[in-house]
C-alpha cells in the first residue's frame, strides 16, 4: 500500500521535475519558480472548479498555466538572458515570491477549498485493511498518460526531435533554420503547464495554500539533483524513490534506536536521539540523499554534466 | 560571373566584430560570387571563425553583410538559414545521441517544401552513410561527421554555404574525397565560403583566395598569385 501511495506521490513529482529538467538542460538555468506554476495550477482549478467545475478545470488550468509560462519565458526571461545566467536566476527567484503575493492577494493567506470531485470521491479498493482511493488511481492514471505523451512527443515527432537537438546544440539548430527562441518558448510553456496539471491533481490531493510551492519546490529541487541535472530517465528514477521513500519513511514505525540497533550500535536510554522515529525524520531523508548524492556521485544518478 | 560589376552573392564591407572588449575583426572585406568557391586562409585565431559566426548572426558585429542583395546583417541566426545561407561549423556540431537519419533530418528547415536535395541524393553520394543509417551520429569516424555534416546541411537546401575546416583530422585519402565533394556540390550551383589552415585543397579547388591576419584580410588573389608569392605565404601561413 505505501509502494502504490509512493508511486503515485512519485509521478507527481515527475510532472514537475521532467518539465524543471528539460527547461535546465536548454537554458542552463534552474527555474526557482517552476514550484510556482505547480501552485498556479491547484489555484486556477480551484476558481474554474467553483464556476463550471471540476473536469473543465483539469484541461484549461495546465493550458492557461502554460500560456503564463511562455509568456514568462517571451517577456521576461528572454530579457533577463541577455545579461548572464545570474540575472536569469534571480529573475525566477523574484517570479517565485511575486506568484506568491498575488496568490496572497486574490485568494488569501489561508487554504481554500479545492476538493476531489465527488465522483472520484471513494475508495478503489481494499488491500489488508488499508483504503486505497479511487482519487489516487486517477492521479497515477493522469500522470502515465503524461508521461506516455511526453515522450511520444520527444521521440517520434519532428518538434520533439528538434527540441532534442536543441538541448544539446541550440546554436546548430539555429544554423540549420529552425526558430530556436520559439522552441525554448514551447517547452517553457509545455514544462509550466506540467507543472500546472500535477498542481490540478495534486492541489486537492493534498492541499491549496500559498505556502504549497515552497514546500513541494525544495522537494524537486532534490528530485532533479538525485537524478542528474539535465536527465528525464534520472529525474523519472528519483521521483519514483523520494516519493517511496517519503512515504514508507512516514508508515514505518521503528524508532532511530532500532535502527542504531540494527548495525550494532547501542543508543543510551533517554537521550534525544533515541526517542526520534524513523516517521518524524522522514521530511529531511530526501535531502539527506542529496547530500549523499552529491558527495558520492555529484553528477547525479544519471546525470551527463560534469559539473 | 567574376566581373567586377555583376553583383555578388555575398558581400561583407567593412566588418568588426568583439567578443567583450576585444577587438576581433578589424574591417574584413570579401565577397563570393554565384558558383564560385572562395577560400579563407589564416592561421588559428585571426578571425575566419569569427567572420563565418559574424555572416550568421552568432556574433554580434557592425559594418555590411549583404546577401543576395538583401542586408542580412542584425537578422537572426535563423532568418539567415533560412534565406539560403548553410554554415558547417568547425566542431561539426553532429547531435550525436540521434541517428545519421535524424541528423539529416533536422537539416530539413520546411518540411513542405522540396529542395534540390533528398535523403536518396545523400545516401547516394555517400553509400557509407546509408549503411550507418541507424547508427547515432555520436559513434561514427571523423570523417563520417564531416560527410555527415555536409550532408546536414545541403538537406536545408542553401545556395551558399560556409565550411569551417572540414578537412582538419582527417586522413589524406578522406580529404581528397572532401575536395571532389565540394566541387560536385559546386556543380549543382551552390556557392561555397571554404575556411582552411592548410593549403591541402585550398589551392586544387579554389577559384580565389582571402589571406587573413590580424582581424583583417591581408592578401586576395587566384591560387597561382599565391603560389607565386612566397613572402606573403611565409607571413601569414607557414609557421
Amino acid at each position: 500500500m505505501s509502494l502504490l501511495n509512493g508511486i503515485t506521490y512519485g509521478l507527481l513529482l515527475f510532472m514537475l521535475s521532467s518539465g524543471l529538467t528539460l527547461i535546465f538542460s536548454m537554458m542552463g538555468i534552474l527555474n526557482f519558480a517552476h514550484a510556482s506554476f505547480y501552485m498556479l495550477g491547484a489555484y486556477f482549478a480551484y476558481q474554474i472548479s467553483t464556476w463550471i467545475g471540476f473536469w473543465p478545470g483539469l484541461l484549461v488550468a495546465p493550458l492557461l498555466v502554460g500560456a503564463v509560462g511562455a509568456a514568462v519565458e517571451r517577456y521576461g526571461l528572454r530579457r533577463a538572458h541577455r545579461f548572464g545566467h545570474v540575472a536569469e536566476l534571480l529573475f525566477t527567484f523574484g517570479l517565485a515570491f511575486l506568484v506568491e503575493e498575488i496568490v496572497h492577494l486574490i485568494w488569501g493567506k489561508v487554504a481554500v477549498d479545492y476538493r476531489i470531485p465527488v465522483e472520484l470521491d471513494g475508495t478503489l479498493f481494499s488491500l489488508f485493511d488499508t483504503d486505497f482511493p479511487i482519487y489516487k488511481g486517477f492521479m497515477m492514471l493522469v500522470s502515465v498518460g503524461m508521461l506516455i505523451a511526453l515522450y511520444a512527443l520527444l521521440t517520434r515527432t519532428r518538434i520533439g526531435l528538434i527540441i532534442q537537438a536543441a538541448l544539446t546544440k541550440p546554436d546548430m539548430v539555429e544554423a540549420l533554420g529552425h526558430n530556436v527562441p520559439r522552441i525554448f518558448m514551447l517547452v517553457f510553456g509545455g514544462g509550466t503547464a506540467l507543472a500546472g496539471l500535477a498542481g490540478v491533481i495534486g492541489g486537492n490531493a493534498f492541499v491549496t495554500e500559498p505556502g504549497m510551492a515552497a514546500a513541494v519546490g525544495s522537494i524537486v529541487f532534490v528530485v532533479v539533483v538525485v537524478g542528474g541535472l539535465g536527465s528525464l530517465g534520472g529525474a523519472f528514477v528519483a521521483s519514483l524513490l523520494i516519493g517511496c521513500i517519503q512515504t514508507f519513511s512516514v508508515a514505518l514505525s521503528i524508532s532511530v534506536t532500532d535502527v542504531f540497533a540494527l548495525i550494532g550500535v547501542d543508543l543510551p536510554e533517554g537521550s534525544q536521539l533515541a526517542r526520534l522515529t524513523i516517521t518524524q525524520l522522514a521530511p529531511i531523508l530526501p535531502y539527506m540523499l542529496m547530500v549523499a548524492i552529491l558527495i558520492f556521485r555529484p553528477r547525479g544518478l544519471m546525470g551527463a554534466r560534469e559539473s | 560571373m567574376t566581373d567586377a560589376l555583376s553583383k555578388p552573392m555575398l558581400q561583407v564591407a567593412d566588418l568588426h566584430a568583439y567578443y567583450g572588449k576585444s577587438h576581433v575583426l578589424h574591417g574584413v572585406n570579401l565577397h563570393v560570387n554565384a558558383g564560385e568557391i572562395v577560400c579563407l586562409l589564416g592561421r588559428n585565431g585571426v578571425g575566419r571563425s569569427t567572420t563565418a559566426k559574424a555572416v550568421m548572426g552568432q556574433v554580434v558585429a557592425r559594418g555590411g553583410i549583404r546577401f543576395k542583395g538583401r542586408d542580412i546583417l542584425g537578422m537572426k541566426a535563423f532568418e539567415i538559414a533560412r534565406y539560403g545561407i548553410g554554415y558547417v561549423p568547425e566542431d561539426r556540431s553532429i547531435f550525436p545521441d540521434l541517428t545519421v537519419r535524424q541528423n539529416l533530418m533536422l537539416g530539413v528547415k520546411d518540411t513542405s517544401r522540396c529542395g534540390r536535395w533528398n535523403i536518396d541524393d545523400m545516401y547516394a553520394l555517400f553509400p557509407r552513410l546509408k549503411e550507418r543509417d541507424n547508427t547515432p551520429g555520436g559513434v561514427l569516424s571523423g570523417g563520417e561527421q564531416q560527410m555527415l555534416t555536409l550532408c546536414r546541411t545541403l538537406m536545408g537546401d542553401p545556395d551558399l554555404i560556409m565550411i569551417d575546416e572540414p578537412t582538419e583530422g582527417l586522413a589524406p585519402k578522406i580529404v581528397e574525397q572532401v575536395g571532389t565533394f565540394l566541387q560536385e556540390i559546386r556543380k549543382r550551383g551552390i556557392s561555397i565560403l571554404l575556411i582552411e589552415q592548410k593549403l591541402a585543397i585550398a589551392l586544387d579547388i579554389s577559384e580565389r583566395l582571402y589571406l587573413m591576419g590580424h582581424g583583417r584580410i591581408v592578401f586576395e588573389g587566384t591560387p597561382a598569385d599565391l603560389k607565386n608569392n612566397e613572402a606573403i605565404r611565409k607571413e601569414w601561413l607557414e609557421v
